[in-house]
């Protein structure tokens, strides 16, 4: 059991003035204090947090209204911009940033008064799926500390099962909500794309990232986004919000229409172990009463080869700020302009992200744009077709987060191939921009295994509510 | 030196690629003001202009209207599908690494203008595109400096239109008059201030030369910021391209610079060097969609262009060059229309002239500021030289008067009695007192040498402080001596 109750309650309760926002905000900085040695958190917001605290118990004392998140902590994956605070990104380009603006999702949070507490680790400018790629140090997982918490949101995912704070935010670009939520066993929901505002957030890929919290129960995740989500006049592809999001229906699992999607469960990769819990879930969502058809999305196998032209693309572009010139890291060494950029950039950025930098570079490089680039725009629009398509059958899909549990740290960092393979399961629900969440649906050896559960854009609402009814029948 | 014969020989190619600076009151893509004229450095400068971390580009809905109006006043239409694409390079006055522009879907396709040529004839220049993009920063590089560079933000991310022409011009005076035509239709379609002297208009020149129907390699001379320099650019590498290829050596692709101080194109960039831009669409932003109900609106707001005014001014009776000299300053064009509208074509064309102030090489006359007359004034002002109160000398006079201060005319002529007096009975005196003394001069006119009268009728003009009727003292005179 954890420590914090649902947030709804603490909120309530902070209103009542039965807790106090200090209490809760010190109670969240001494857990991430016990817990140091999982390494979630790169900075802790120590005296913003206690001061924002108090000013929330002092309005609470003059009666006034404080808010749906009242008084409750969290906790920004490090390419969040949070005002005053240093974002890095988990990158050494961006080191000694401060933020001069924050990000809206972070703005609206407050608004609410929720309360940010510290950022958390990631794969530098989120690229990866293990937090190993943070140019820090890497997370470990909190089931197993020699095995990593998957990524690029691992800080998030760990700190929310290491109880840090009720909640974390997490940026989704491939997976990177769904793949920690999936091996740390908590709650991580990615959203329609545009739903949640992504201005004051590190770009990664910006026509898959989007912003989603991590938690340990759906209704959690519902309220957080709720407060989230909506058009924003600073990010021009955010979109209208056209239902609530919390709290949610309760609707029955009778005759809701599942897709099992055969890719994923047929696939060779995926472990046995794996494939055993979720066929579990199935029968269990059988037997309260849904319906489950097998599906078949033939160009999912692909989606993972578009993923990584277009990804790669976008990153290539939105890394070229980061120049060494205006702020964050730049070579003192350097006597040119020249030179400054290129070892600036040299040593600025890591292993992963001049990976990505060159391939994107390269698929967007005249001669190579309509064999890469082009095509891969192409095969996107069969993937989201495709889903249309099997949306017209079914109410929802459903399949595994990822093909396996929770890696051993160290175990893919000289394999960036098999590395890029863990997010199998994940990128094409990002190509085609479909909300999708990861709930816990059990353990292998005590390590958590993520049951993925996908609906058409903009059904953010239906697929959270037969979420919290699916974590209730699989549990 | 090429001789003319030489030079007879090979056909000059020119294009031009103008870029228009819109005139929003915020950048393309953020809330910061777009006027840096007198900033101070860096003070207009938003998080999304500095390219930090997490910024979002937002398109200026403005912005996308006056490309619309623009299309109108190149001959075409706006686009109903247009987008934004990166294109990408490094340089410090370019935050994040790339440009916002318009790749392969511009905002408007096609289009035509029409120039007039010194010699009095037409042509008509094809529209290839235009399209909307961010500018950059401005860098500066301090004489003597090798350490450092200046970078100011305040222009980065102000809309341009970048208007791309046909090749369809041959030689620098086309060039020239095309440039001029392309200043004045954004200055009348109000989607520029087109101030050449803040670099509200800048040129970039591509000309190539060639014996044959082929095009030659073509040079791209950058940054032009007046029609002078445009067309001084397309005579001198006109001039050069030749010579080389006369000395039997080959022009390069290449983008050259102008000094205005040795008058002459230099290398700044060869074709080897160039960019790999790897543009692509920007994922930030959503493509723009103008509907029919949008389009028909800008259509029906136009205001009106050069060439309507050149209708105009040709039913009024203009000539052609006054015409030109009239249209170079909006403001005067709209008040003689509006002259013309209130009064009659009598009206408009004296007004015209009285105003038309005579175009330097560069016209960027910044309009009439200065200007206090009303219309009203000015019609009666032109009414009081018809009905013969007041001579077109002493008309000047008080015109300068009525535009400093805007005074009432009348009381302007009052006061500096230049009103021309028409009561006979005070000019018989004064031609009475003029045949007396010029008694010769009044015998010779009874003789019959009219030369004569022209002599006495100055001396009443010069008795009556010009104040006289010419014609009636004319008459009078004629009556006293009983012709």
């Amino acid at each position: 059991m954890s420590v914090w109750q649902p947030i709804a309650d603490i909120a309530a309760k902070v209103q009542a003035g039965e807790l106090s926002a200090r209490q809760l905000v010190e109670q969240s900085l001494a857990k991430i204090a016990e817990q140091a040695d999982y390494q979630a958190i790169i900075v802790t917001l120590d005296e913003m947090a206690l001061a924002r605290a108090d000013k929330i118990d002092q309005a609470v004392k003059n009666g006034e209204n404080v808010g749906r998140l009242a008084g409750v902590p969290f906790i920004a994956k490090d390419n969040f911009l949070v005002f005053g605070a240093e974002t890095t990104a988990a990158s050494n380009i961006l080191k000694g940033f401060t933020a001069p603006y924050q990000a809206t999702a972070v703005n609206r949070l407050e608004m609410e008064g929720a309360i940010c507490v510290a950022k958390a680790n990631l794969d530098a400018f989120a690229h990866g799926s293990s937090t190993e790629n943070s140019d820090f140090f890497t997370t470990k997982n909190p089931h197993d500390p020699t095995r990593v918490p998957g990524g690029s949101s691992g800080g998030s995912a760990a700190a929310v099962m290491l109880d840090m704070a009720p909640f974390a935010l997490g940026t989704d670009t491939g997976g990177s909500i769904r793949l920690p939520a999936s091996f740390t066993g908590s709650v991580g929901f990615k959203p329609t794309y545009g739903l949640v505002s992504r201005s004051g957030v590190v770009a990664m890929a910006s026509s898959t990232d989007v912003i989603g919290p991590l938690t340990r129960t759906v209704d959690d995740a519902a309220l957080v986004f709720d407060v989230m989500a909506g058009r924003d006049e600073l990010d021009s592809t955010t979109i209208d919000r056209e239902e609530a999001y919390f709290p949610l229906n309760d609707t029955p699992l009778k005759g809701v229409k599942f897709g099992r999607i055969t890719e994923y469960m047929d696939s060779e990769g995926l472990d046995s172990d794996v494939k055993a819990l979720i066929e579990n879930a199935i029968e269990k969502l059988k037997a309260a009463g849904a319906e489950i058809v097998d599906v078949s999305l033939p160009s999912l196998p692909l989606a993972l080869a578009v993923y990584y032209i277009i990804c790669p693309a976008e990153v290539s572009s939105n890394l070229s700020r980061y120049d060494g010139q205006r702020y964050g890291y730049s070579d003192p060494s350097a006597t040119t302009l020249d030179d400054s950029y290129k070892m600036s950039r040299a040593h600025g950025f890591g292993k992963e992200a001049k990976r990505r930098i060159m391939i994107g570079t390269h698929v967007l490089s005249s001669g190579y744009y309509d064999a890469y680039y082009k095509k891969a725009q192409t095969v996107r629009t069969k993937i989201i077709n495709e889903f249309n398509d099997v949306f017209n059958k079914v109410d929802f899909l459903l399949g595994p987060t990822a093909p396996e549990v929770a890696f051993k740290i160290g175990a893919n960092v000289n394999d960036p191939l098999k590395m890029y393979l863990t997010d199998i399961m994940t990128v094409a629900v990002n190509l085609a921009g479909i909300p999708a969440i990861s709930i816990p649906a059990g353990s292998v050896d005590n390590l958590p295994v993520g049951l993925q559960l996908m609906a058409p854009q903009k059904h953010d609402a239906a697929l959270l509510a037969l979420a919290r009814k699916t974590e209730e029948t699989v549990a | 030196m090429i001789t003319p014969e030489v030079r007879d020989q090979y056909t000059a190619t020119i294009g031009i690629e103008c870029h228009v600076q819109l005139k929003t009151r915020t950048k393309l893509f953020s809330g910061a003001d777009n006027d840096a004229r007198e900033a101070a450095p860096n003070t207009l400068v938003n998080h999304i202009d500095f390219g930090l971390p997490g910024a979002l580009p937002v398109l200026n809905k403005e912005a996308v209207r006056l490309g619309a109006k623009a299309a109108f006043a190149l001959g075409s239409r706006p686009q109903k599908f247009s987008k934004f694409d990166r294109k990408h390079y490094f340089y410090p006055d370019l935050p994040m690494g790339y440009q916002i522009t318009q790749f392969d879907e511009p905002i408007v396709l096609g289009g035509q203008v029409d120039i007039a040529l010194p010699d009095g004839s037409k042509k008509i220049i094809g529209i290839t595109r235009a399209h909307l993009e961010a500018d950059a920063g401005k860098s500066t590089h301090p004489d003597g400096s090798k350490d450092y560079s200046l970078v100011d933000l305040n222009r980065a991310g102000t809309p341009l239109l970048e208007i791309v022409s046909e090749p369809d011009m041959h030689t620098s005076a086309e060039a020239k008059a095309y440039a001029r035509e392309l200043y004045l239709r954004m200055r009348y379609a109000d989607v520029s201030d087109a101030n050449l002297y803040y670099g509200n208009m800048r040129f970039d020149v591509n000309v190539s030369v060639s014996k044959t129907d082929e095009l030659g390699t073509r040079t791209e001379t950058k940054n032009l910021n007046s029609f002078r320099s445009v067309e001084k650019t397309v005579d001198y590498e006109i001039n050069r391209q030749i010579e080389l290829l006369e000395k039997g050596e080959t022009i390069h692709q290449e983008t050259r610079g102008w000094n205005d101080a040795k008058q002459k194109t230099f290398s700044q960039r060869s074709k080897e060097d160039a960019h790999d831009y790897r543009y692509f669409p920007d994922p930030d932003l959503p493509p723009v969609l103008l509907d029919d109900a949008f389009i028909d609106e800008i259509a029906k707001s136009m205001p009106a262009l050069p060439d309507d005014y050149r209708s105009l001014f040709d039913e009024i009776g203009l000539d052609a060059r006054a015409a030109e000299d009239i249209i170079a300053v909006p403001d005067t064009a709209r008040r003689v229309e509006r002259v013309y509208r209130a009064a009659n074509a009598s009206h408009a064309k004296r007004v015209a002239f009285w105003l038309l102030q005579p175009q330097t090489e560069d016209d960027n006359t910044e309009g009439e500021a200065s200007v206090q007359a009303s219309d009203e004034q000015l019609i009666q002002l032109s009414q009081m030289v018809e009905d013969n109160k007041l001579s077109s000398t002493a008309a000047k006079e008080v015109l300068a008067e009525v535009l400093k201060t805007g005074r009432d005319p009348e009381t302007i002529a009052q006061e500096k009695n230049l009103l021309q007096v028409s009561d006979e009975g005070e000019i018989i005196k004064i031609v009475d007192q003029v045949l007396a003394a010029n008694a010769k001069a009044a015998e010779d006119v009874k003789n019959g040498e009219m030369k004569a009268i022209g002599f006495l009728v100055g001396q009443v003009m010069k008795e009556s402080k010009g104040k006289a009727n010419p014609a009636l003292a004319q008459q009078l005179i004629k009556k006293q001596l009983g012709l």
